[in-house]
Order: C-alpha cells, then structure tokens, then sequence
C-alpha cells in the first residue's frame, strides 16, 4: 500500500455507531472502525446488513441514532466539502451535457467558470470520456454513465469517497475493466474509499481491508487484510494470492448468511 | 416501423372518401331536409361569403383563448411551486382547487357577468378557469416527483433551497408541466368560446366564435354554422401545434419520449 506515512489522525472513526428506524430493532448495532487515509475499505455482506445505511450515515444524509462518526475531525454533514457519494445508479442531470454534470458539484458551490472548465476537461480525460463531453446521458452506455458519475464525484477533489455498489449494475467485463479503471484514477491521487459491493471478486480486487459485516443486527463480524501490492492490473487476478482471498472471503460470507438464516 | 410513402397518402385517401360518403348521404336524403347538411362546396362558399366575420370572430375568440391560457400557465406555475413546498401546503388547498374544478364553469358565467362584465375579461376567466387545474395538478405531481437520489445529490453538493428548486426540480418537472400544457392548450379555445356564448359582448365588434354560433344557428345558415366549427377546429390546432412546438423545444434533446428508435 502507498498510504502516506504521517502522523495526522485517522480520516474517518466510527464509534459504537447504533442506527434504527423508528420502533423497529436496530439495522446496525454498535459498529466501531477507523480508516486510516489512503484505505480502501470495501463493506461487504447479506443483504440487510445495513452496508449502504452505513455510507449514508457517513454522509450524514441520515442521523444517527447513537455512537459517533468522526470525518477528518468534523461531523459527516460539516465533511461534505472532503467526502463524496457515489450512488447505485449514476443519478446524472438528464437535461445537462456530460460536461455540465461533471461541473455541477463546483457550480452548486459558486466556483468560476473557468475553474469548472478546467476541473470537467481534466477528469473526463481521466475517466476517457473526453470525446463525449457534449453528449446527453441518454446518449451513453451504462458503463459510460458511471464514469461520468465518478468524473462528478471527483470534480471537488474529494479525500473521502463513499460508493454504493457503483458497478452493480453492469456486466461483469465492464465492471472488471472499471475496476482497473478506479485503481488507475486512484493512482494520482489516493483519496480514501468506503466501497459497498456485492462481489467478492470486486472487494478483493480493489480494497485493502475488506470488512464483512453480519446482518440482523447489522455488526462487523471479520475483518480481513487485502496485502496484495498496488498498482494492481489484470495479472494481480491471476495470482494464488488473490485466488486464496477470493476464496476465503467467500467462505467468511457464507457462514455469515448461514448466521443470518439460523437466526 | 419505416414509413412508407402509401402512408403518407392515407389521411388523403380518408378524407376523399369521407367527402364522397357525404355527398352520397344528400344524395339519399329528401331535398326538404337538404339545408340539414350543407354539401362540403356550400360550406366553402360561406367561408367566402362569411369571411371577414369569421376572421374577426377568430381573433376575439383566440384574443380571449391566449390571455386566459398564458395567465393560467404563469398563475398554475407559481402556485405549483408553492403547493409543491410541502405535504401540509397541498393537503390545505387541494380541496378548493378540486371544488374550482367540480363547479361547472357555465354556472360561474353570470356572477362574472355581474362582477366584471360582460366581454373580454368574462371570456379571459373563463378560460383561465378550464385551463388552470390541469396545468396546477401536472406541474404539482412533477416538482414532487424528483428522483429521491437527485435530491440526495444535491444535498450531498450543500446545495440551497432555491437552487434545489431553480436546478432539479424544476427541469425534472418540465414533462409533466408540457402534459399540462398540452392538455390546457385543447381546453383553451374552447374556453374561450364557450365564454364568448354565455358571457360574451358583441357590442363593437367583440363578438367571437360563440357569439357567430348563435347568430347564425338563429337564422338557420347551416353552412355558415360549418364554416364557424372548422374555424374553432383550427383554432384548437393552432394552440396544440404551437405547444407541441414548445414541448420539442424543451425536452427533445433529453427526455426519453423525444428518443429516435434505432
């Protein structure tokens, strides 16, 4: 991992978080966690776990019902300039071009044009969409409207990134390519990503620690340590090592829904 | 499915055929009752007898259709916003927006008379009325309808209120503000005429469509009574085509209904 070595706090503390909807026993029961910047943290487990609840609390677009998130010493909704949400679907402006999507996060802010400009060409390059900047959304694949959608995400140069199963969607070509892709982005500058998936294969491949959670209530029931070197490519799929974590994190799984069916 | 050119011809085949049934019709019919159904070149003869009454009819009637439909579309965008702020907002006023609705217009006709007048102004309310439901109800069920992960995002963006509204809600409401408008457009001419038949001033010159209506069916001018609908029939077609026009111009570039088929 190429994590800065610094003496700075941790990005994001969690501590015995609690969340519940109205009188009904709690989604996530005392969860505690700290990322370190430069984590990639994917949150995998059963549906019903309460992976996605867990980034929205962090954006604070919902309230907790106890316990504390701390992000970059400030609560989630004053974070907001440092984190950004990347949802399921890629919730683009219909009505807007690529290009004014991309900048509408620093127009919502009341930045100059010509700063917007510069922040839209420089990450529609990175996300290889350069050539589609006038398109409507209409007019793009699945796969490209996400792109755009991470493009956005990275318009105010965020340090947190929360994404929500953001290639869940997508066939499995396409989200391996957008993999690479991600870890490729992140090369330039290594924000600190809370990554919610379904795939295993996917959690393996980007994270460096991988929390699965059990579900019912919603707790952390392992963590596991993702020691494979970055950049990762292609190949790193190839490796025994890789295979072995895929392996193993699908067995971590699995007991956790036989949990999850017992109970 | 591609459009082939015989298709093109078959609305002229139709009404050919309409045209000929009609003429077989009179044919059938006993001449006493001939001034019943005007054949269709009497009917083009009192659009030349009767022209520059029809005319100025037309523009009266449609003076009356624009001002009620455009005050109607910018008073039903307004208070659209406003009902659209909140649950408790639309649950005050639906009600007396539905007994508006449900009170038929022609009952209103003469407490307009006694408030305002008869003339321009009773037919501008009028049609203000007709239009007014339809255009508050779509544009209120679009600005609530905004994709709830929209909304996160703005929130996400610390976007302000007005800029929520001015940036997503808004242009995520446009279909459904041109449903409204497309339906508002239909009902506007006819407002307009059926103000022009019970709250209408014919003194000066005034008179509109509805006021022909009346003078003609009074000295039994079937023709001439023809001539009047096709007028109001082109009306209509005008206020849809120049809506249909509107609604292209603001949503064909995104929206899905404006989608080529490939």
């Amino acid at each position: 991992m190429t994590a800065p070595v610094t003496s700075r706090p941790p990005l994001v503390r969690f501590t015995d978080i609690v969340k519940r909807f109205g009188d009904k026993p709690p989604v996530i029961d005392g969860v505690s966690l700290t990322a370190e910047r430069g984590d990639f943290i994917s949150l995998i487990g059963p549906s019903g776990c309460g992976k996605s609840t867990v980034l929205k609390l962090m954006s604070g677009l919902l309230p907790l019902s106890s316990g504390e998130i701390v992000v970059d010493g400030m609560k989630p909704v004053n974070a907001r300039e440092e984190l950004f949400y990347v949802f399921q679907e890629p919730t683009l402006l219909p009505w807007l071009t690529v290009r004014a999507n991309v900048e509408l996060p620093l127009k919502i802010r009341g930045r100059p044009a010509p700063e917007r400009e510069a922040v839209a060409k420089k990450n529609l390059a990175l996300v290889g969409l350069s050539e589609r900047a006038d398109f409507y959304p209409r007019e793009l694949s699945g796969g490209q409207k996400m792109r755009v959608s991470i493009a956005r995400a990275l318009s105010m140069s965020p340090e947190l990134l929360l994404m929500d199963e953001p290639f869940g969607a997508l066939d499995e070509m396409t989200r391996d390519h957008l993999n690479e892709e991600l870890l490729a982005i992140r090369q330039q500058h290594a924000w600190t990503a809370f990554f919610v998936t379904h795939s295993v294969a996917e959690a393996v491949f980007l994270s460096n620690r991988i929390v699965v959670l059990s579900a019912n209530p919603g707790r952390i029931h392992t963590e596991v340590k993702v020691d494979l070197p970055y950049p990762r490519t292609e190949e790193t799929r190839l490796s025994a090592e890789y295979q072995r974590l895929v392996a193993e994190v699908s067995r971590l799984l699995r007991s956790v829904e036989r949990l999850k069916n017992a109970a | 499915m591609k459009k082939s050119r015989i298709d093109t011809f078959l609305p002229v085949i139709s009404t050919v055929s309409i045209l000929g049934v009609w003429y077989l019709v009179r044919a059938i019919m006993p001449e006493e009752q001939h001034f019943l159904l005007p054949a269709p070149h009497q009917i083009v003869q009192a659009f030349q007898e009767k022209g520059p009454a029809l005319w100025a009819a037309a523009l009266n009637t449609g003076r009356g259709a624009v001002l009620g439909f455009s005050s109607a579309v910018a008073m039903s965008f307004l208070l659209a916003l406003f009902l659209s702020l909140s649950p408790r907002i639309r649950a005050s006023f639906y009600p007396h927006l539905m007994v508006l609705q449900m009170t038929p217009i022609i009952i209103l006709a003469p407490i307009l008379i006694l408030w305002v007048g008869a003339g321009l102004k009773s037919v501008v309310i009028i049609t203000f009325l007709i239009c007014f439901f339809p255009m508050v109800v779509n544009t209120t069920q679009g600005l609530v309808s905004t994709d709830a992960n929209l909304v996160d995002f703005f929130r996400m963006c610390n976007a302000s209120k007005r800029q929520e509204i001015l940036w997503l809600r808004v242009p995520a409401a446009l279909p459904y503000f041109f449903t409204g408008l497309r339906i508002a457009a239909t009902l506007a001419p006819i407002g307009a005429i059926v103000g022009d038949l019970y709250a209408g001033n014919a003194a000066g010159g005034q008179g509109g469509l509805g006021f022909l209506t009346i003078v003609y069916s009074s000295q039994f001018q079937m023709g001439a009574l023809f001539a009047t609908a096709l007028v109001s029939c082109a009306l209509g077609f005008v206020f849809v085509g120049v809506v249909l026009v509107l609604s292209w111009w603001g949503l064909h570039k995104w929206h899905d209904s404006y989608r080529k088929e490939t």
